[in-house]
């Protein structure tokens, strides 16, 4: 591995080390360890709506760290993950959820890609099945003495115009 | 072969269509859930008088908007003269919700800028704006005679907001 690489990437193991400690300084966090733990994989199911591409756990932004504080808080009071899922999207809607549920509005989403992936398919299968029938015609005879003939003529064209050096 | 270049075409333009349209949509704009449902209960403390409070039982009977604003937000400051417009109109009581703000730095914002609200309330956890499902700020609501939330702007409002959405809403919420 070349040196750059080398260096970049302690760069970025750096940078994800200073990240860490700044998320992990910036809430109270449940004493439990284990609960902690819970709260976590809670957060990592729900979207911060302030930075929408990141999800709760990841994010340290001001509304990231209340629903993080929201979901220590009702798991303290006995809540089912369940119960705090739909908490949030009475809230915020399905776009809360990193996984959106499966719905009337939601069915292309989730049959889009495998409906595009069979049609794809369809159509290179037919398109190769199309390309073969017209392959597999044989070639007009008159075409093919011609082709003959010319080939005959070259061979026989070969002999003088060989590099000397090389007979 | 004319089909040959149809077909590409054909999905290239229905692709250009559905992105065109898509570009047209704020990504940061979610649509609330909690439109035309009852406006969750609240009980907070008042900006100018923290010894008293204001609920959501308070406002029955009345139409009216709840504006969540804070010192420290930007983008109030582009709406604010808005509100003020609107509340010198009297047209409907507007509520502000003072969103994880230091009282001192909220009390010296309305007294630079000018106070609409008939009454501030305090929300200095953001709990109440969770209930709302806030997530940014400023955010508006539309609330009802019943208590329920009938409209919902996200981001600053904007004259063409006021005059196209908001103001035809409130006329329509007030006559029926």
């Amino acid at each position: 591995m070349p040196d750059r690489v080398i260096r970049r990437l302690l760069l970025a193991l750096a940078c994800a080390g200073i990240a860490h400690v700044a998320i992990a300084a910036s809430a109270p966090l449940a004493a439990d360890p284990a609960r902690e733990a819970q709260v976590m994989h809670i957060a990592e199911k729900l979207r911060c709506l302030v930075c929408q591409n990141q999800s709760i756990a990841e994010s340290s932004a001001d509304l990231a760290n209340d629903l993080k504080r929201e979901v220590r808080e009702q798991l303290a009071a006995g809540k089912s993950e369940q119960d705090i899922l739909d908490f949030m999207v009475e809230r915020y809607g399905d776009f809360v959820l990193y996984e959106p549920p499966v719905r009337n509005s939601t069915l292309l989403l989730w049959g889009g890609p495998l409906t595009l992936l069979v049609a794809a398919g369809a159509g290179f299968a037919w398109t190769l099945k199309r390309r073969r029938a017209t392959h597999a015609t044989p070639p007009a005879a008159q075409d093919d003495a011609d082709a003959r003939a010319r080939a005959r003529a070259l061979l026989e064209d070969q002999p003088e115009r060989r590099p000397e050096n090389h007979a | 072969m004319k089909t040959k270049f149809a077909v590409p075409l054909a999905l290239f333009l229905g692709l250009a269509v559905f992105f065109a349209i898509g570009l047209t949509h704020d990504p940061r704009e979610i649509p609330s859930p909690l439109i035309d449902k009852p406006a969750p209960d609240f009980t907070l403390p008042q900006l100018h008088a923290q010894d008293r409070t204001l609920s959501l039982a308070d406002m029955k009977g009345k139409v009216w908007l709840l504006n969540v604003w804070a010192s420290w937000c930007a983008a109030c400051r582009e709406e604010h003269p808005l509100l003020v417009a609107m509340s010198k109109a009297k047209l409907v009581p507007i509520i502000g919700l003072d969103y994880k703000d230091q009282t001192p730095d909220a009390l010296a914002w309305l007294q630079e800028h000018g106070d609409p609200y008939d009454v501030s309330i305090v929300d200095a956890e953001g709990r109440v704006g969770i209930n709302f499902g806030v997530y940014g700020v400023p955010e508006t609501f539309l609330i009802d005679q019943q208590g329920r939330i009938r409209f919902k702007h996200i981001g600053p409002l904007t004259r063409k907001v006021v005059d196209e959405t908001l103001l035809p809403q409130i006329k329509a919420l007030q006559n029926g």
